[in-house]
């Protein structure tokens, strides 16, 4: 039945973002990533360029809807100073207010727009939604043991375009090695030395990627560091009662056994 | 309460006989507490407690992620990333709620799989049996209505998808799946119940884990040998007893700690590895994830109800017996659900009169296969619904049932027992004084 909710949905609609039928494409590379692994944080310097990034490239089409923008001085992620975010929100972003019934630049306060475009879907989440299915064949071993995810997915897909297009139904398609199907209709975003760092920071079409994947990591699990701090702490403490318990546990069976034992 | 002979309690004071005479309810709380408990219990009998744990941190959590979140199509998953991001602690607590599902069911099959294995579903432990059996249907059903609230693509397609097994009920099934649904498809009113009843649910559960509870301190615990403790006097039945308390407070409290240092490291370094990343998409009934999977915890039972395509012998014969009543959809449905009835008819299905499977010598293979079965369906749940997989798919649940309805019932008949011991004092003067008496021990205290 499935099958038959799948097809019919498939072909009354086109192919879908996430459908990828064809056997083409889906190819994902690990990348080493800061926050990988227990103790891995996120590098604030990383998270700036990768936002510079996103204001300069990404932005034009996608949006951020569910990130607060005052989130960026938070601790944990790009830590900008308070001054640095309210002139973020208004230079970069306007924002319709109901009670002006007009545009005003954005504040700290509001989130990021939503997508400028229909077809460009939204990218708060983008980083946890194409963390793939647990491959190889369903065992999970890849994300368990390189720690791949949603930002390797997304430095791929920046950097696999092959530069050969096609024309379907009157849209353009790119091809791309990482995209599902291996045919994407978004044009290639970064072709090189497209934004300018200030620290004169390398950037490269694949460093800008993985500067922009970090980000992205970041707007889709802004508590990251502060769930592994937690986490931890837990771990600690809980072994810590353990052995405790352990303990208790031996020297209140003792007697019993020994009881037995003579008895 | 047990029927097994052990000091009851006796108000001290002048303030405790008062309140006994009125309400006994320290008497209550004492004897239960007290309950002489077999005292070779292993393991694998530290999983009621682990349970009782999860019913505890999922109502906890649970009703506190509840002041957060609002059921409503538009409104569920942005409020879902409200709890992650703008409320205090709602990402770990929203996390403890998704991963404690997994550890709940993580703990019942492994509680399920003791209780099949060392035959505690046996008389007199029908009725524990089945009142297990019921709470995990109803912990099924609480885990998918759950999962429907976000309101991510899974969530919906999911919703979409088992709710249509009820429309695959000849006659009468589309207009099920309506009432069910609240409408015509999976939406805001379906939404809405579902959140209702998955706050519902789980107080249902607590109730029934109450008499789960009953029925085994009625009748006593099974314990590895099956052996029942003596009940002659109280002398005689505190050779094979200790009181549950501190005896086994102690032991299950030490085993549920160390299960929460790996439960906390999976919330804190890996909350989604055992989620899907679909579910990170809002819902939207207009595309169609390419491949629809469950939870972990629903896998074999879902590789149960796909295995039986309208190619399958039986399915093709069920579908001609009945003049066409009995199509492949629905076929899985019953095969589906049948894998559950059988499992809970187990006490009748059982002819052998040993009950621990440690003195089975042809039971143990069969129950281990019956173990490995259980995995690869779980494995075959997750994989697309095509060669090889189906074919795996079908021979595991043709197993699944060839056990309970075909092995369990002839064992009895051919199988020929090993001795058991006489007395639970017995086994444990050989298991567990062996290892125990001769080490010394070390405690912070001295």
């Amino acid at each position: 039945m499935m099958k038959k909710i799948a097809i019919s949905a498939i072909t009354a609609l086109g192919l879908s973002a996430g459908a990828g039928l064809a056997a083409e494409g889906g190819k994902v590379h690990d990348v080493d990533f800061s926050f990988e692994g227990p103790f891995g944080t996120f590098d604030q310097m990383q998270l700036q360029r990768g936002l510079k990034v996103y204001t300069q490239v990404c932005s034009a089409c996608h949006g951020l809807k569910y990130v607060p923008i005052r989130t960026l001085g938070n601790e944990g992620g790009p830590n900008l100073p308070d001054d640095q975010v309210r002139a973020y929100a208004a230079q970069n972003f306007e924002v319709f207010d109901e009670a002006l019934e007009d545009y005003r630049p954005a504040k700290p306060t509001d989130h990021f727009p939503e997508s400028a475009l229909e077809n460009s879907p939204d990218l708060s989440l983008m980083a946890k939604a194409r963390a793939g299915f647990h491959g190889p064949y369903g065992t999970g071993m890849a994300q368990l043991f390189k720690g791949m995810g949603g930002p390797e997915y997304i430095v791929s897909l920046l950097t696999g375009y092959t530069g050969e297009t096609k024309t379907q139904a009157g849209t353009t398609l790119y091809e791309n090695t990482a995209f599902p199907g291996g045919w994407i209709s978004m044009a290639p975003p970064l072709y090189g030395e497209d934004v300018e760092f200030a620290d004169g920071h390398e950037n490269t079409i694949e460093s800008q990627a993985e500067d922009v994947a970090a980000f992205l990591m970041w707007t889709a699990e802004p508590k990251m560091m502060a769930r592994k701090d937690a986490g931890l702490t837990g771990v600690i403490f809980l072994t810590v009662l353990t052995v405790l318990l352990y303990l208790t546990n031996k020297r209140i069976w003792k007697p019993v056994k020994n009881r037995n034992k003579t008895g | 309460m047990s029927g097994i002979p052990h000091d009851h309690y006796e108000p001290a004071s002048g303030g405790a006989k008062w309140l006994h005479k009125r309400l006994p309810i320290v008497g209550l709380l004492y004897d239960t507490i007290m309950i002489p408990t077999p005292k070779n219990l292993n393991w694998m009998w530290i999983w009621g407690i682990v349970l009782t744990f999860c019913l505890v941190l999922q109502i906890v959590t649970g009703i506190v992620l509840a002041m957060h979140y609002t059921p409503h199509v538009d409104l569920a998953f942005a409020s879902i990333e409200h709890i992650m991001r703008n409320v205090n602690g709602g990402h770990f607590i929203r996390y403890l709620h998704m991963n404690g599902a997994s550890l709940f069911f993580f703990a019942v099959y492994l509680h399920i799989f003791r209780g099949l294995y060392y035959g505690s579903y046996k008389p007199p432990r029908e009725i524990t049996w089945i009142i297990g059996m019921l709470i995990y249907l109803l912990m099924m059903g609480t885990a998918f209505m759950g999962y429907v609230l976000p309101w991510g693509q899974m969530s919906f397609w999911g919703a979409t998808v088992i709710t249509g097994l009820f429309g695959a009920i000849p006659f009468v099934g589309d207009a099920i799946q309506t009432w069910l649904l609240g409408g015509p498809a999976v939406d805001n009113a379906t939404l809405n119940r579902f959140f209702s009843l998955h706050y519902l649910l789980p107080f249902v559960i607590a109730a029934l884990v109450v008499v789960h509870i009953w029925a085994f301190h009625t009748t006593g615990n099974n314990n590895p040998t099956g052996v029942e403790v003596r009940r002659g006097s109280k002398a005689e039945a505190e050779k094979d007893t200790v009181p549950f308390w501190p005896y086994f407070v102690l032991k299950d409290l030490f085993a549920l700690a160390l299960i929460l240092v790996v439960f906390f490291a999976i919330v804190g370094f890996m909350p989604n590895y055992l989620g899907h990343p679909d579910n990170y998409i809002e819902a939207n009934p207009l595309v169609t994830p390419s491949h629809i999977v469950p939870e972990w915890y629903f896998l074999p039972f879902y590789a149960i109800l796909r295995a039986f395509t309208s190619d399958v012998w039986v399915v093709m014969a069920a579908n001609w017996i009945t003049g066409g009543i009995i199509d492949a959809k629905f076929f899985g449905v019953l095969a589906m659900f049948g894998a559950i009835i059988v499992m809970a008819l187990a006490p009748w299905l059982d002819t052998s009169g040993v009950r621990s499977g440690r003195y089975r010598p042809m039971f143990k293979w069969w129950f281990a296969l019956l173990v490995v079965d259980f995995i690869v369906l779980m494995w075959a749940g997750a994989m697309p619904a095509e060669p090889p997989y189906s074919t795996i798919s079908l021979i595991g649940s043709a197993y699944w049932f060839v056990y309970f309805l075909v092995i369990l019932p002839l064992l009895g008949v051919i199988e020929k027992p090993l001795p058991q011991p006489e007395t639970i004092e017995e086994d444990f003067a050989a298991h567990k004084t062996a290892t125990g008496g001769t080490e010394t021990v070390v405690s912070p205290a001295e």
